[in-house]
């Protein structure tokens, strides 16, 4: 596997760190005039997306990670695994319930998903940013209150619950952006 | 980076380009007054640095090597040995591999000397130049032991290894075992103590001798040998490097092959030394204190700019 070198690292770049894969957040080249020079680098741990903080040697190197972000359609939970396949080999990859993490409740069947490979494997997966999911549950919608800036707390049929205005009901679609868990609005039936 | 701008461009405001000449200006005028001569040495040089940690950038001329200075330290050394008095060099030094927010290969040195003057005269001068320039009147001087004594309770001079080892592995998250006292210090320093120093100017003085690069080595008032050199920081920003210059050409001889040792030893690219310089202490230079300034450095502080490239207007990456 290729190493790169503390003058290389650049956000994004995947490199090994104490036996994990890791993505450099941010890499400082630090130096006294008349002293030795050091990089002070921010890794996240694409394990447990855990930022750490690192100073090297400058020329130092890390060996690189085998990672890669894939665009996967999410298929079917079969209660243990979550199955994705690779649109255009229809290659399919089973990631646990570990590497989906909190992306779980946003998972609808059909959607393109990105999905992280650690040496061939799912290690993460990353939802669309915006998706489209039913309301299944929810307290009876409020008629004529639509011009009231109120909210209330309706479960989606992935399990997610989101904060909705007053006046949707079971059964409705609704947009909502994954990266925030905001609702952004009702989604048109087509 | 920062700027998302075509590549053609350059990073720096028109601004900061106006406050550049400025300052350029304004330095210029510091010196004038004081009756300092500005004077242009090499930057084309077949002799380079012999410091254990910088870099020179190699060049080919008339088919032979030559170097791009680190600093106009032997060519205005070399004046003063011939009896030029006061000089000041504002131009362009080179550093091999040094980019990132406070670097650029090529940069802006101010340096000079002052003939007859120690290194407290002289930081005295620095902190005029630097409080005039920034607008600064918040100015204090300590000793390098002072600083790690206050932030870290910690004698440098006087620890043992163990205990200089332990706190940089305790005070910074490495990868590697420090493997000695001054990378353990210097780690201390860059990590903890700079961004410890505070928006005023901070003049520090008395560094370990180990680190005297081309100062006088001297007895402080508790009996341990240190190095007449100091530095400058504003807002933890390294601004200058000043001695209380070294005149015994054997004593010079002996570091520059020192130099060469353990640079040898680190598999590190070992320049020919300038023994031009040797030749001009023993000629006779005069008693002086000399200092390097870092001038893109200063135009961020003075233009509260947080990235050098904001400063220069085609940092490397655009050069």
């Amino acid at each position: 596997m290729a190493s790169y070198s503390t003058n290389e690292f650049k956000g994004g770049l995947k490199v090994m760190l104490d036996g994990d894969p890791c993505s450099i957040v941010e890499n400082e080249f630090v130096k006294p005039g008349k002293g030795q020079a050091f990089n002070r680098v921010k890794l996240r741990n694409l394990k447990t997306g855990r930022v750490w903080e690192r100073t090297f040697r400058s020329g130092e190197s890390l060996e690189a990670a085998d990672v890669m972000d894939r665009d996967m359609e999410y298929l079917y939970n079969d209660g243990e695994f979550y199955h994705f396949m690779e649109p255009e080999t229809f290659e399919q990859h089973q990631a646990s319930a570990d590497a989906v993490a909190d992306a779980a409740k946003w998972l609808k069947e059909q959607d393109v998903c990105t999905v992280t490979l650690y040496n061939g494997a799912p290690l993460a997966v990353t939802p669309p940013n915006h998706v489209i999911l039913e309301i299944t549950d929810t307290d009876p919608g409020l008629r004529g209150d639509t011009a009231q800036g109120g909210t209330k707390p309706a479960t989606l049929s992935t399990g997610a619950v989101v904060k909705v205005p007053l006046f949707l009901e079971i059964g409705e679609t609704v947009k909502v952006d994954t990266r925030t868990g905001e609702y952004l609005g009702r989604a048109k039936d087509d | 980076m920062s700027s998302a701008t075509p590549p053609w461009q350059p990073t720096a405001s028109i601004q900061a380009l106006h406050q550049r000449a400025a300052l350029l200006a304004d330095i210029r005028r510091f010196f004038a007054e004081r009756s300092v001569l500005e004077a242009e040495v090499p930057t084309l040089s077949h002799r380079a640095t012999s410091d254990p940690h910088i870099d020179s950038i190699t060049a080919l001329c008339t088919g032979e090597p030559v170097y791009l200075a680190t600093s106009p330290e032997f060519g205005l050394k070399r004046l003063l040995a011939a009896g030029f008095g006061d000089c000041y060099y504002l131009g362009k030094a080179f550093r091999e591999g040094e980019a990132g927010g406070r670097h650029n290969p090529e940069f802006t040195m101010l340096e000079w000397y002052r003939v007859g003057w120690d290194d407290r005269r002289l930081m005295e001068e620095v902190g005029e130049l630097l409080s005039q320039v920034l607008g600064i009147g918040n100015i204090r001087s300590l000793s390098y032991r002072e600083l790690f004594q206050h932030h870290l309770q910690l004698d440098p001079h006087r620890a043992s290894d163990e205990e200089l080892q332990e706190c940089a592995r305790r005070e910074v998250e490495l990868s590697f075992v420090p493997a000695s006292r001054d990378e353990c210090l210097d780690l201390l320093m860059s990590h903890r103590l700079e961004p410890a120093m505070g928006d005023g100017i901070t003049l520090l003085h008395d560094f370990p001798a180990s680190q005297a690069a081309l100062a006088r080595v001297e007895t402080d008032e508790t009996g341990t040998p240190v190095a007449r050199r100091f530095e400058a920081y504003v807002a933890g920003l390294e601004l200058a490097n000043g001695y209380w210059e070294l005149t015994d050409a054997q004593e010079q001889q002996r570091r520059f092959e020192a130099d060469h040792r353990y640079r040898a030893m680190q598999k590190l690219h070992v320049y020919p030394f300038e023994e031009r310089l040797v030749a001009a202490l023993e000629a006779g230079m005069p008693e002086c204190a000399g200092v390097a300034l870092g001038v893109d450095r200063l135009l961020m502080l003075a233009g509260g700019y947080q990235r050098i490239e904001e400063v220069i207007a085609f940092p490397i990456e655009r050069a």
